[in-house]
């Protein structure tokens, strides 16, 4: 059973790739001047706020791609979809440097503010899991060639991770950690003023248009790899 | 609908997934005191024995009961149930303030004095301009 047309597939991604970097570079500097610039500092952390701009929209990109990743990943284990397992493949790399991003920035930022760069907490420490997770995912593509063996194994690896990720979102709310409560919520009152609202979310959208870009050039690697092998899928 | 092989690894994927959550439930909810940062004075005071061992305490820094003397720090950790007095000689953060979230990290002297380490300031989920905080006081 063929999914896609691959070569459709190729061109189309080849030619948005040009339009969503133009509209990532446009994104980022409007995100970064007014995370930098015009957004006001803040009455206790003064500039170091500003980290939070980068620190915030990568763990929350970090914790989506993951959950995402877990989300195919059990679809190819049901039902053995191996376009899926190219998407997640695919799309596991700007995570991994999502939540390491995340893990160095707050360290940055925990030294002025808590005065320590790295705290045992329940978050900092199941944020810690999560980077781990994303390595031995990464890196069991690569070790395990058998076909049929790597799906399993690596679609494994994000459903048994998928659970730390509820662990990383309520660690806050469970136990005591030096890491703060969530300030922007859903349901409950979000506890940040609007001007720093504003560039965090337009920090985020840039994030996402990034991982959009490095899966499309993952993505099209992959299935460029394919075609050279002369199959029609993986 | 789906073969039978689908349906056995749909299955097979509930029993994994059910059985690694209950696990990890149980581990987490056995290992809870070392799993949480810092423990409140209330449950300082509920401890049914001294412990020798280094621990945290982490609460607010109650109003107007910081007191530098020299090189020496006193301050209150409230929950606002109950306090401790904890005494520490060296640096503290810059968002070490009265009416602010702390954890001291060091030992019990006895169930109201404790012996700091290290102090660290825990910041609070509000951000906002210093303009809005001010506004926020005057009210």
């Amino acid at each position: 059973m063929k999914f896609f047309n691959q070569n459709k597939i190729l061109n189309l991604s080849f030619k948005s790739q040009k339009i969503i970097l133009i509209f990532f570079l446009l994104i980022l500097s409007i995100g970064l001047f007014e995370a930098l610039v015009l957004s006001p500092e803040d009455y206790l952390q003064g500039d170091a706020v500003r980290i939070m701009y980068v620190h915030v929209p990568a763990a929350w990109m970090s914790l989506g791609i993951f959950s995402f990743i877990a989300f195919l990943s059990i679809l190819v284990f049901i039902f053995k979809n191996k376009n899926f397992i190219l998407i997640a493949k695919s799309i596991a790399p700007s995570g991994f440097i999502f939540n390491i991003i995340a893990l160095v920035t707050g360290s940055i930022w925990g030294k002025p503010t808590w005065g320590t760069w790295w705290a045992w907490d329940a978050r900092i420490t199941s944020m810690l899991i999560l980077a781990l997770f994303y390595l031995m995912y990464l890196m069991a593509w690569r070790i395990f060639e058998n076909k049929n063996y790597v799906l399993k194994v690596t679609s494994l690896i994000a459903i048994f991770g998928s659970i730390n990720v509820p662990i990383v979102k309520f660690s806050v709310d469970w136990w005591s950690t030096l890491h703060q409560p969530a300030s922007v919520n859903l349901i409950s009152e979000t506890t940040i003023h609007s001007s720093m609202l504003i560039p965090l979310c337009i920090m985020t959208a840039a994030f996402v248009l990034f991982s959009l870009l490095i899966f499309l050039m993952k993505y099209n690697t992959e299935l460029i790899k394919i075609k050279n092998k002369g199959l029609d899928r993986l | 609908m789906y073969g039978r092989k689908v349906k056995l690894r749909i299955l097979f994927l509930v029993a994994l997934i059910s059985s690694i959550i209950l696990t990890i439930f149980l581990i987490l909810k056995s290992l809870e005191e070392n799993v949480v940062y810092f423990l409140s004075p209330t449950e300082v005071k509920s401890l049914n024995e001294l412990t020798q061992d280094k621990i945290r305490i982490g609460g607010m820094v109650k109003e107007n009961s910081i007191d530098i003397s020299s090189e020496k720090i006193n301050f209150v950790i409230t929950d606002f149930n109950n306090e401790i007095n904890v005494m520490y000689s060296g640096l503290v953060p810059n968002l070490f303030q009265e009416n602010k979230g702390v954890v001291a990290e060091g030992f019990l002297e006895d169930k109201n004095y404790f012996k700091a380490e290290k102090i660290l300031a825990k910041h609070d989920e509000n951000y906002m301009p210093p303009e809005i905080k001010e506004k926020l006081g005057e009210k």
